[in-house]
């Protein structure tokens, strides 16, 4: 099958209203989260069933054009901008529960079902889903699983390849398997766990079984502020260090809290440098007890003011700051980039400081916002992209703060994934024969490497990109809006 | 042929000068290890030591063939411990052979198991090449999660020769709850309770055919009040253990200690709907049995030939894991090809060194 033969190979797998080849209609599934990529696709798949889904994909692998499964395209690493003249695969329609066994407790999911809702789902049965990436309200498990996506409370709760125990995939060449199954003790190789993560190099997930959790009866939360980021920081250390177990450690710096508190009125301290959340969660005795030992550690720990939330009002309203933090920064600069660089815990007060300084050096605004339980940075670098070099002096700074978080010990990201965006770093992060085997698995899960390609691994070439201009973009495969 | 590496380098060296493989830790789980002819058996147990552990990042890295009991004994005096509880310590387990085998404890039901806490691995291939997977820190989307297709995959994928774990702190006291019920039926409807009582459990095993077990753990203080709420939801035949008697319920658990030689012991991943299914078949053969993790892992002394626990596998559609008894006959029941896991295993090991040893499914 050639090119050409594909569009008509598509088209007698869905009705011509789910298949889209006019500009008009493509141009809204040309980027993703991260801006500042886009490509045009030469048409896109409105899926409605997994054997829909199957089809195109095996159509891609005849025709060697790559295609691209996306749901709701919140990807911040450039994961859902598509390739170049390739083919979308729109998955939000495969939004179906195809089980809910709240006795075994799982739910079996399609990939276009969006986070929020299996929680929905479970919550009449005192379950819900653990992971809650900020933009929870609209990502789907689909993209959640290819991503690897993590969340505010995965100190305690781990990111999303924990929580995934079975799936039915079909691979780059059309090949459909079952991995995992519904318990939480697998037989065998657990390559569920493989899969997830895997940004969609491997193929997509058809099918998703999610394991859920018992609701936690009581949750506690409170909003500590200090005078700086790095007593904040150091404050998280402490923490870890006496042994408590809290379900999330947040940190907001002022810029980002300042952003958030315009947004949506958190209720965030004023004047504070940083504002550390930490929530207890669990049964009520256990969690008195640990929220009473949180409040004397914070109050030793050079605390400024301490808030603890009334209600779930409160709560919920401190939460809805902190995840809307990202977008509210919007409000202080019309472009920005977020960075997801991990660093160990007990090195997050270096980070900081580091940041601050290159912040300083380049002149550019950087706001914080982290995972800070988990040592999972997500600076905000501000700049306006109608300026000339903008946004090439931004990723040099990011780039900066990639490689600070190898040098300490740490990951280029921790849960936004390499996406397009970080894949230059991979090479610094893993040796040559770390990233053969990496190309090795993936060749054989796709053997004709039309799967999300160009994404993580970069291009089959293996053409090395510098941080600023893009080697897709050299190539001419993407460019910037 | 036995040949014994102390270190990675010496491993990578080994590896690719043999034709077939057959990986060994501390022997707990002789069917997953134990010599066959033809077969080179790759011990471990000299690639010994805990690299790093920096108690404050809650994070240790060991090599493979470090025993379960050294570890535990390190991360004890900084009040952390192993969530998955990994079973067979006594007998020598090692943290390589319990990630290979992919083979959780009672407790794990609290915080998750091993998947949810190996965060890297060093791997060696069947070329001999050294690949590093994941990371040393507890958040890690970078590359591909190669090191978890290595849980549970027997040593027929590759060789784990280093691992780095993230832990938890370790609670403060614990309680435990022996609750005696009529049948295995009521046994399930006490488990389904008591998972909706909101009280966090540690663990919740059903041994047969009347016991329940529950255990708590946390703050000392809050220990009774919590206690209390449970015995409210299941009624008065419950009895409550403290200190050395909580330990005891739990050690016996760990070592399996229910189920000597030479009865095979085989592991069957499930679900609790499926429990009382299964139960009914196994009765009437009064293989000694433990369902743990609130349902989740049936764990099965056979006493007689694997082929009739086969069949009752294969038919309610679960497939068992033999840790010890026939080595020739790794995996029970229901076994769904999956062309993932092959193709993985074309790439790790594409000579078949590992693979041709009968674990693989």
């Amino acid at each position: 099958m050639d090119r050409d033969d594909l569009l008509a190979a598509l088209a007698r797998l869905v009705p011509p209203e789910r298949l889209l080849t006019r500009a008009g209609a493509l141009s809204a599934y040309e980027s993703d989260g991260l801006t500042a990529y886009r490509a045009r696709p030469r048409a896109v798949v409105l899926a409605e069933s997994a054997d829909e889904v199957i089809g195109t994909v095996r159509a891609c692998h005849a025709a060697r054009v790559p295609f691209m499964a996306r749901g709701s395209g919140t990807s911040l690493s450039g994961g859902a901008v598509p390739i170049e003249d390739g083919i979308v695969i729109a998955l939000n329609r495969m939004n179906r529960v195809l089980r809910f066994d709240p006795e075994a407790r799982v739910a079996v999911v399609e990939p276009g079902v969006v986070n929020l809702a299996v929680t929905a789902l479970a919550v009449p049965h005192g379950l819900y889903y653990a992971p809650d990436p900020s933009s929870q309200s609209v990502c789907t498990i689909g993209g959640n699983v290819a991503f690897n996506s993590g969340g505010a409370h995965c100190f305690r709760h781990g990111m999303t390849a924990n929580h995934v125990l079975g799936l039915r995939v079909v691979l780059g060449d059309g090949t459909v398997a079952v991995l995992g199954g519904d318990s939480l003790e697998q037989a065998g190789a657990d390559v569920t766990g493989l899969f997830v993560g895997s940004e969609g190099l491997f193929g997509v997930a058809l099918e998703i079984t999610l394991r859920l959790v018992a609701r936690p009866a009581v949750y506690r939360t409170v909003l500590a502020a200090y005078d700086s980021l790095q007593a904040a920081g150091d404050a998280v250390s402490r923490i870890i260090e006496s042994g408590l177990l809290p379900g999330a450690m947040e940190i907001m710096d002022r810029l980002a809290m300042d952003a958030a508190e315009a947004a949506v009125h958190a209720g965030y301290p004023t004047g504070a440098a940083a504002v550390l959340i930490v929530e207890c969660e669990g049964d009520a005795a256990q969690v008195a007890e640990e929220f009473e030992q949180l409040l004397r550690i914070l109050s030793a720990s050079g605390v400024a003011h301490t808030h603890i939330a009334a209600d779930d009002e409160e709560r919920a309203r401190i939460w809805k700051g902190r995840k809307s933090a990202f977008s509210a920064v919007g409000r202080l600069s019309p472009d920005f980039i977020v960075q997801d660089g991990v660093v160990p815990r007990a090195k997050l007060g270096e980070a900081l400081a580091t940041i601050e300084q290159l912040s300083r050096t380049h002149g550019i605004r950087v706001a914080n916002v982290f995972h800070a339980g988990d040592g999972n940075l997500h600076p905000l670098i501000l700049y306006d992209g109608r300026e000339p070099g903008a946004h090439d002096r931004a990723e040099v700074l990011a780039a900066e703060i990639l490689r600070l978080c190898i040098r300490l010990g740490g990951s280029i990201t921790g849960e936004h994934g390499v996406g397009l965006e970080k894949r230059a770093f991979l090479g610094e992060m893993y040796n040559e024969v770390d990233l053969d085997c990496m190309r090795r698995v993936r060749q054989a899960m796709d053997p004709h490497g039309v799967a999300n390609t160009g994404k993580k691994l970069g291009p089959p070439s293996g053409a090395t990109a510098s941080h600023g201009l893009h080697p897709l973009e050299r190539a001419g495969v993407i460019s910037r809006a | 042929m036995i040949v014994q590496p102390a270190s990675i380098d010496e491993l990578a060296e080994v590896v690719p000068a043999h034709a077939r493989l057959r990986v060994r830790g501390g022997g707990s789980k002789p069917a997953l290890s134990s010599p066959l002819p033809g077969v080179t058996t790759l011990d471990l147990s000299a690639l010994t030591g805990i690299t790093e552990h920096t108690p404050e990042e809650c994070v240790f890295t060991a090599l493979a063939g470090t025993p379960i009991a050294e570890i535990e004994r390190t991360l004890a005096p900084h009040r952390q411990y192993l969530p998955f509880d990994p079973p067979l310590a006594a007998a020598g387990a090692t943290l390589g052979g319990t990630v290979a085998a992919g083979f959780n404890g009672s407790c794990r039901y609290r915080f998750g198991g091993i998947r949810d806490f190996l965060i890297g691995a060093r791997v060696v291939d069947g070329r001999g090449r050294v690949i590093t997977s994941g990371g040393k820190v507890v958040k890690n989307a970078a590359g591909f999660l190669l090191h978890q297709a290595l849980v549970g995959s027997c040593g027929t994928i590759g060789v784990l020769a280093e691992l780095t774990f993230k832990v938890f702190p370790a609670a403060e006291a614990h309680a435990t709850i022996g609750v005696e019920v009529g049948d295995v039926a009521s046994a399930v409807r006490v488990v389904a309770s008591v998972q909706r009582a909101g009280i966090d459990l540690e663990a919740i095993d059903v041994v047969p055919p009347k016991r329940v077990w529950l255990r708590l753990g946390g703050f000392r203080s809050a220990l009774s009040t919590r206690v209390a709420i449970l015995q409210q939801a299941i009624g008065p035949n419950a009895m409550v253990l403290y200190g050395e008697d909580d330990a005891a319920v739990w050690r016996q658990a760990a070592d399996v200690s229910w189920a000597p030689a030479p009865a095979s012991l085989v592991r069957v991943p499930m679900t609790l709907p499926v429990l009382p299914a299964l139960d009914l078949c196994l009765a009437p053969t009064h293989a000694p049995r433990r369902y743990t993790i609130a349902g989740n892992l049936g764990l099965i002394a056979w006493p007689d030939t694997l082929d009739t626990l086969d069949t009752m596998l294969r038919d309610l559609g679960l497939t068992g894991q033999v840790l010890r008894g026939a080595p020739e006959r790794p995996w029970l029941g229901a076994l769904a090809p999956n062309a993932f896991e092959q193709r993985l295993r074309t790439v790790i090991d594409p000579d078949g060194r590992f693979a041709g040893v009968p674990a693989g499914r």
